[in-house]
């Protein structure tokens, strides 16, 4: 920011009659003010790491989860979830969680599952 | 495996089958805060004593008393080895820590994906699964052996923050620090990214019940006047704390990393209590994670003592709820053993004998501090409202509005700026589809599960019979993956020193052979420094580095501590261990002494004028004998050795202690014969106890010397009205 001398005595002309509470209160409000569009995002929004996170709660090792969402991200596929894939794979074709994940990582049934989750 | 105070832990146990290790629980714990009554004394904010413990030094005259503070004390430990920094875990906790915090490697922030395997770290260590499950284990014991929960903490952060909070949580790690805006103003990660991941591993915390420590404390160890970012602090934790609650975590988990910012020579509580008081007015249904100011420390331990105790001073003028502790070393060094603990002492000793202080003097509310707290909470009020102006966080992010080293809303132009779309991690959020969905527990945001049926809304992970946090036996275990680096390596390099009778000087690796040598020169400091390091080289130490030196004249002295290692190990089968005299409890002295009135005549024998040893094991002011009941009668210096045993007689006395110097003509042996014989002579040596004492008199030499009891240097009243007690009741016994 440029520099600016220190102009709190004006700047303050609004906060000087508040009283503690009503100052304390207005310091939430703008912190919710601030807070909400960055919940939001989050609430919208996923990474690599959060679907690794959720591969690694899903019973895959942090080395099978790297490569599941790594190949997942290539075909644009992080945002139908890792898990989801790994999920709907796996009733699709009748395998268990972990066969259904290690194949996905090996680029196995990429198109078909995006086949069935984008159609 | 039970620990026993006085056997080692063993690391190889630890990592035996640590496959199938499950920690036993998770989330964080409190202590229990209430009142105590310990040794006669009531303390307010305290907490229950723990089963083993090593208490302050002046516990020695207070019955042997280590009282607790209500707070959580912490101890940072991180020497860049797990397996040594478990044996520091183990003595911290004697000293009171019950909160231990792991630092990560250096770089780990930037690594995209999880480490395994039990590589060494550079200022931390990795943190691996199977360093914080071994780690974990550990604590597990050391919890048990010390009678109080451990909460083990780490880091939350970098760009594989999720997958650390699940980790976290498969692991039993109770405590973390999270924060995103640490992660774009220190580490350069995108801030999109960031506030993206911390929602989610927030979201992991909040359900493993995991306290979450905050990074405000952050700007002021980066700021150049740390005192003027005061008002930006309130900012950070307010973005922090509601963020946080609005992704689940519960307001009794959300701690303020506070530091105050301020050290002396400025005038640190003008500066530093205004402060504390407006954080914890405003943040209040929040807790407080005091630390200690690091901005000002040096190379001096003994200032930054000082000004640690100040800052105690200010936890006890308003709160804490976790008091962290910084070592007294870490500006010169990555912390020793040593100073740890140092540390976690000098927190127990000021918080304790500052207990219950607002009983006594209050807080004004008016005046300077009233004045200054409000115009803090001002100016945090002011920048929140121009970021607000400016678009919203992200936006005054890039315009470099934070960690200025103006006091807002002064603006010295020399924040910390980043771009929106810049940094690591940049354009990597994807943007969640309509069918999203994760079949988990503890994920945050919007999550399609009902496509698959709505009877599994409010328990994704029931779409595949349970995930890792309901079932951990799935949980995937990487043991190692660099067959050069790793425990077993370095644990075979140190062999020699484990389980056998070789021992080596240590300041933080097992066998690292580092000493300190404190010198002082008459000279100036320039040339103090290089007479240090020759010192040194004299000495035989390798590596020799200065690691403290001060002025206490420019020309008449100066004090030069330098470091270094030994190249010698020892053998401690081959040391000669002096026998250690039993000693009683205070109690049963005086209980015995009570039922049984022992009288004692005492002085300097022969020729000898030397007093002060025999006044202090007798006088009640220096815990002589007099202190447990014991009446005596000193009959001066240079006492004849028959009018020790007249007087005896005369007085009806049960002892008689005849202090002696070492002198020509093994005089002192012969003094010890003859008191002996004369009181033979007398008929009434089986009714005396005759002990002689003295710098260099020992056990074997008066025993020789038919005497009944010897003491040297280093005895104490304690041990003296011990070997009475003992000896009168075998009396009594062979009088029957």
């Amino acid at each position: 920011m440029k520099e600016r001398n220190d102009d709190f005595v004006n700047r303050r002309k609004h906060l000087k009659d508040l009283s503690d509470k009503e100052l304390k209160d207005y310091f939430y409000q703008l912190a919710d003010r601030l807070v909400d569009p960055l919940v939001k995002q989050g609430y919208e929004s996923t990474s690599k790491s959060i679907e690794r996170s959720i591969l690694l709660r899903m019973g895959f090792s942090s080395i099978e989860s790297k490569k599941i969402v790594d190949m997942l991200g290539e075909h644009d596929l992080l945002r139908k979830g890792a898990g989801h894939c790994v999920y709907r794979l796996a009733k699709e074709k009748k395998l268990d969680i972990r066969s259904s994940g290690i194949a996905l990582g090996n680029g196995e049934y990429i198109e078909f599952i995006k086949e069935v989750l984008t159609k | 495996m039970k620990l026993k105070p006085n056997e080692k832990l063993d690391i190889r146990h630890i990592l035996d089958d640590l496959e199938n290790y499950r920690p036993e629980k998770r989330g964080w714990t409190w202590r229990k805060a209430q009142p105590i009554n310990l040794g006669g004394f009531e303390y307010k904010q305290a907490s229950p004593s723990l089963d083993k413990f090593v208490p302050l030094q002046a516990a020695n005259y207070l019955g042997g008393i280590d009282p607790q503070p209500d707070a959580v004390i912490t101890a940072e430990i991180a020497s860049g080895r797990f397996e040594d920094d478990i044996r520091r875990m183990r003595m911290a906790a004697y000293h009171g820590a019950d909160h231990i915090m792991v630092i990560r490697t250096a770089g780990q922030s930037h690594f995209d994906g999880l480490l395994e395997g039990t590589p060494q770290g550079v200022g931390g260590i990795p943190i691996t699964r199977k360093q914080l499950r071994a780690q974990r284990k550990a604590l597990d014991y050391i919890e048990e052996e010390v009678g109080r929960p451990i909460n083990y903490h780490s880091y939350v952060s970098g760009v594989a923050g999720p997958e650390i909070a699940v980790l976290f949580t498969e692991e039993g790690v109770n405590g973390a620090h999270q924060d995103p805006q640490y992660n774009i103003l220190y580490r350069n990660i995108n801030m999109i990214r960031s506030f993206v991941d911390a929602a989610e591993s927030k979201k992991v915390m909040a359900y493993a019940n995991i306290a979450q420590i905050d990074g405000a404390h952050n700007a002021n160890a980066t700021a150049r006047d740390a005192w003027k970012v005061m008002p930006e602090l309130l900012v950070q934790h307010a973005i922090n704390s509601v963020f946080s609650e609005k992704t689940g975590i519960k307001p009794e988990n959300i701690c303020l990393s506070s530091v105050p910012p301020a050290a002396p020579p400025s005038p640190d509580l003008k500066l530093n209590l205004p402060y504390a008081v407006a954080l914890r007015e405003f943040f209040d249904k929040y807790k407080i994670r005091a630390q200690m100011n690091t901005k000002y420390m040096d190379s001096s331990t003994r200032e930054a003592t000082v000004t640690h105790v100040l800052n105690l001073m200010i936890s006890r003028l308003t709160s804490a709820d976790i008091q962290s502790t910084i070592t007294p070393d870490e500006g010169r060094n990555v912390p020793w053993h040593i100073y740890n603990i140092e540390a976690l002492d000098t927190t127990k000793q000021a918080m304790i004998g500052m207990d219950d202080l607002l009983s006594m003097v209050d807080i004004k509310n008016e005046g300077y501090i009233y004045d200054k707290k409000r115009e803090i909470q001002e100016r945090a009020i002011l920048m929140m409202e121009e970021i607000i102006e400016l678009g919203g966080y992200y936006e005054a992010v890039e315009a470099g509005m934070f960690v200025d080293s103006g006091e807002y809303p002064e603006r010295n132009g020399d924040g910390i700026s980043r771009e929106i779309n810049g940094g690591i991690g940049a354009g990597s959020v994807i943007r969640r589809d309509k069918n999203y969905m994760a079949p988990v527990t503890a994920h945050f945001g919007y999550n399609n599960v009902k496509q698959y049926g709505s009877e599994f809304v409010d328990n994704p992970a029931k779409l595949i019979d349970g995930c890792t946090f309901e079932k951990p036996e799935m949980i995937q275990f990487i043991d190692e993956l660099d067959e050069s680096d790793n425990v077993y390596l370095r644990l075979d390099e140190s062999e020699k020193y484990r389980n056998s009778n070789l021992v080596k000087p240590e300041v933080e690796w097992l066998g690292d052979g580092v000493v300190t040598v404190d010198l002082f020169f008459p000279i100036s400091r320039k040339v103090a420094k290089e007479a240090a390091i020759e010192a040194g080289k004299r000495m035989n130490l390798t590596d020799i580095e200065v690691i403290h030196s001060e002025v206490l004249h420019p020309s008449e002295g100066s004090r030069v501590q330098i470091k270094g290692r030994v190249n010698f190990d020892i053998d401690v089968s081959k040391l000669t261990i002096p026998k250690e005299l039993d000693t009683l409890s205070e109690d049963e002295i005086f209980d015995y002494v009570k039922k049984h009135p022992i009288k004692v005549v005492a002085g300097t024998g022969g020729n000898d004028e030397h007093s002060v040893g025999i006044r202090e094991v007798l006088d009640i002011k220096h815990g002589g004998v007099e202190k447990y009941g014991i009446k005596y009668t000193y009959l001066g210096t240079s006492v004849p050795i028959d009018k020790f045993v007249d007087a005896a007689i005369e007085m009806d006395a049960d002892v008689i202690m005849m202090s002696t110097i070492i002198s020509h003509d093994d005089v002192h042996y012969k003094n010890m014969r003859k008191l002996h014989d004369y009181a033979v002579e007398k008929g009434v040596r089986d009714k005396l106890i005759l002990i002689a004492g003295g710098t260099q008199v020992t056990p074997e030499i008066a025993m020789k010397n038919k005497i009944d009891q010897g003491f040297g240097r280093g005895t104490t009243g304690r041990h003296i009205a011990s070997f009475i007690v003992d000896k009168h009741k075998e009396m009594i016994r062979r009088a029957r």
